[in-house]
């Protein structure tokens, strides 16, 4: 790796770490912006009778102090990853939410690679067939998909191959009291993973196909692909080899934006399946007014985001080198 | 003119188009004309659709009007899409404006602000937001409003960029006129077309972002919504899909409409663009 590329990755870092600490000081205002002590906010409906549990966060928090000393003693505990306890479940905020990380890791990232894949092929073959019958279904589907709210389509999706079907599971992420080990728990597991990540991933499948069919269709009329046709190359050949790695860049871009809408949407599809990762937990926080384990959620997810940006960034200047490091 | 002739001569988008008016008749009269509220037990609960005169689509799960929940139901999605909307675009646009006229450091400092909120996870923050400042109207137009408008203001900063060296605007600075009138009378007029496209997909988001927020119980406990209908009857899906179903189709429609309308607009505003597009 050249030293430019180090520095690019460098910068990235430290752009990175910037959005966390903006992110952490709105979560710190926040909390005071909210009306009422902000002890009592944090600890929410659960803790807020429990006058111990209030000076506890009082003085882990410093709350009886200046709001700048406030503010550092926040940001020096986050970067510690210490982000108070939670009353409901007396466990640190940090670890519960890292306990139900595998969960939405697992989720999200079966959700991107099904998108990819799925909205990559629809649209090479929409661009293929440009102006047939599966073109017009491609693009219909799509369509439809933009406009349904993604928590009803889990829930259709749900009632339709689980209740009516009794295809697929739709409840959690392993069958309860099976004890299952080794081979058979992946196959569980996965079993219960196909409904959430399908349809947690079906808004960006629909943007993908759209993207690649557009895309392709732009590079087709391009002139070394006109070349490569002269020469005799096979259709197929010259769809994947050239076409298809060409109008792949601009599908690229959108991976990194389409991080945060999985984190996002995680909460919707965690609810409606019984999914325990950080979605659910969110939830959980919401039902619970734990406003404290609310941020935490919140501001760890954003870290996911940062990173996956980052990683994407990182991707991308290996896979298209000219691409403007210094930016 | 020519682009209210192109639009009504697209047959899709003139078909979003229709399909808006009237949920927005029923939306503005719907609850003067139908006799109902959407809350009061009237029947006993379950009843199916069409299985009673009375109450067309039948009752919930707790004999509450289904047809009734459904028309006030869309005051509070159209109502929170377009005011959301509006908020969105009076940060976006100035912000934007301000950072493509200016551009050096004005620019440098709001674009890295835009790119804070473009990265947060945008569902989880409008999520912390209405819950923080407790769910009514007012937090979830506000936080829907706070996490739509980076894209306005990129757009915006994109077509400032473009066009602040053109020759009409260097004619504008010769002729001593002030940065505010330049910036709301030359550039602004002429970077209408992507801003009206980006706002009618913008009030389709914000209605989903609506509808997903009160499915969470976040939303307005004195108002009536589609997503808070489908939320109430998640737990009796088994037993009564159909009160799941009918409010996810409502929403679905509205949003389609409001997308199909989108792409007519943009089809009729930057025909050179969209034309390039289609091929």
């Amino acid at each position: 790796m050249s030293i430019q590329t180090l520095m690019y990755i460098g910068g990235r870092l430290i752009k990175g770490a910037i959005v966390l600490l903006v992110i952490a000081v709105f979560n710190f205002f926040l909390i005071r912006a909210a009306p009422g002590d902000p002890a009592k906010v944090m600890a929410g409906e659960a803790g807020a009778t429990d006058e111990l549990f209030l000076q506890q966060l009082r003085e882990q928090f410093g709350l009886d102090q200046p709001l700048y000393y406030q503010l550092w003693v926040y940001i020096s505990n986050l970067v510690q990853f210490d982000m108070g306890i939670t009353y409901r479940q007396q466990m640190p905020v940090f670890d519960l939410i890292m306990d139900r990380m595998p969960a939405t890791l697992l989720l999200t990232g079966a959700a991107f690679l099904m998108s990819l894949l799925i909205g990559v092929l629809a649209g090479v073959v929409a661009a293929q067939k440009h102006k047939q019958w599966a073109d017009s279904f491609i693009t219909v589907a799509a369509l439809i998909f933009y406009a349904t709210p993604l928590f009803w389509l889990a829930m259709m999706a749900a009632l339709f191959f689980s209740v009516y079907l009794n295809w697929l599971p739709s409840f959690g992420m392993e069958t309860v009291g099976a004890n299952l080990t080794g081979f058979d728990r992946f196959v569980d597991i996965m079993t219960h993973l196909i409904l959430p990540a399908t349809t947690l991933g079906l808004f960006f499948t629909a943007v993908y196909a759209r993207m690649t069919r557009t895309s392709m269709i732009e590079t087709t009329r391009m002139d070394f692909v006109k070349t490569a046709i002269a020469k005799g190359m096979t259709p197929n050949r010259v769809t994947y080899r050239h076409v298809l790695r060409n109008a792949l860049l601009p599908v690229v871009t959108l991976a990194g934006l389409q991080a945060g809408q999985l984190i996002g949407g995680a909460v919707l599809t965690e609810t409606v399946f019984a999914w325990p990762g950080i979605g659910r937990l969110m939830f959980e926080a919401l039902f619970q007014r734990d406003y404290n384990l609310l941020l935490g959620v919140f501001f760890i997810s954003s870290a996911m985001v940062v990173l996956f940006n980052l990683i994407t960034d990182v991707i991308y200047c290996v896979v298209d080198p000219r691409i403007e490091l210094s930016k | 003119m020519n682009v209210i002739r192109a639009l009504t001569q697209n047959k899709v988008a003139m078909f979003g188009f229709a399909v808006l008016l009237l949920l927005s008749l029923i939306a503005i009269f719907g609850p003067m004309l139908y006799d109902g509220s959407p809350w009061k037990m009237v029947q006993r609960p379950f009843i199916p659709p069409f299985a009673n005169d009375r109450f067309l689509l039948g009752t919930d799960t707790l004999g509450r009007d289904v047809l009734a929940g459904l028309i006030y139901g869309a005051r509070i999605s159209l109502l929170v899409g377009l005011v959301s909307t509006v908020i969105a675009l009076l940060i976006g646009i100035p912000l934007g404006a301000y950072a493509g006229y200016f551009g050096g450091w004005v620019d440098e400092i709001l674009m890295r602000f835009t790119e804070v909120f473009q990265t947060v996870p945008s569902f989880a923050l409008a999520i912390v937001l209405v819950a923080i400042f407790e769910p009514s109207v007012y937090s979830i137009t506000g936080a829907i409003a706070i996490v739509s408008w980076p894209p306005v203001a990129r757009l915006v900063r994109g077509e400032f960029l473009a066009l602040r060296n053109q020759e009409y605007v260097l004619a504008a600075k010769l002729n001593g006129q002030s940065h505010r009138n330049i910036i709301l009378k030359e550039i602004l007029p002429n970077s209408l077309s992507p801003i009206i496209v980006l706002a009618s997909l913008m009030v389709a988001t914000a209605i989903l972002l609506e509808s997903s927020l009160s499915f969470l119980g976040l939303g307005d406990p004195e108002i009536m919504s589609w997503g808070y209908m489908i939320g109430a009857a998640k737990t009796v899906i088994r037993q009564a899909w159909w009160l799941s179903f009918i409010p996810g189709v409502a929403i679905a429609v509205t949003v389609l409409a409001l997308n199909l309308l989108g792409e007519g607009l943009n089809e009729a505003l930057n025909p050179k663009l969209s034309g390039k597009r289609e091929h």
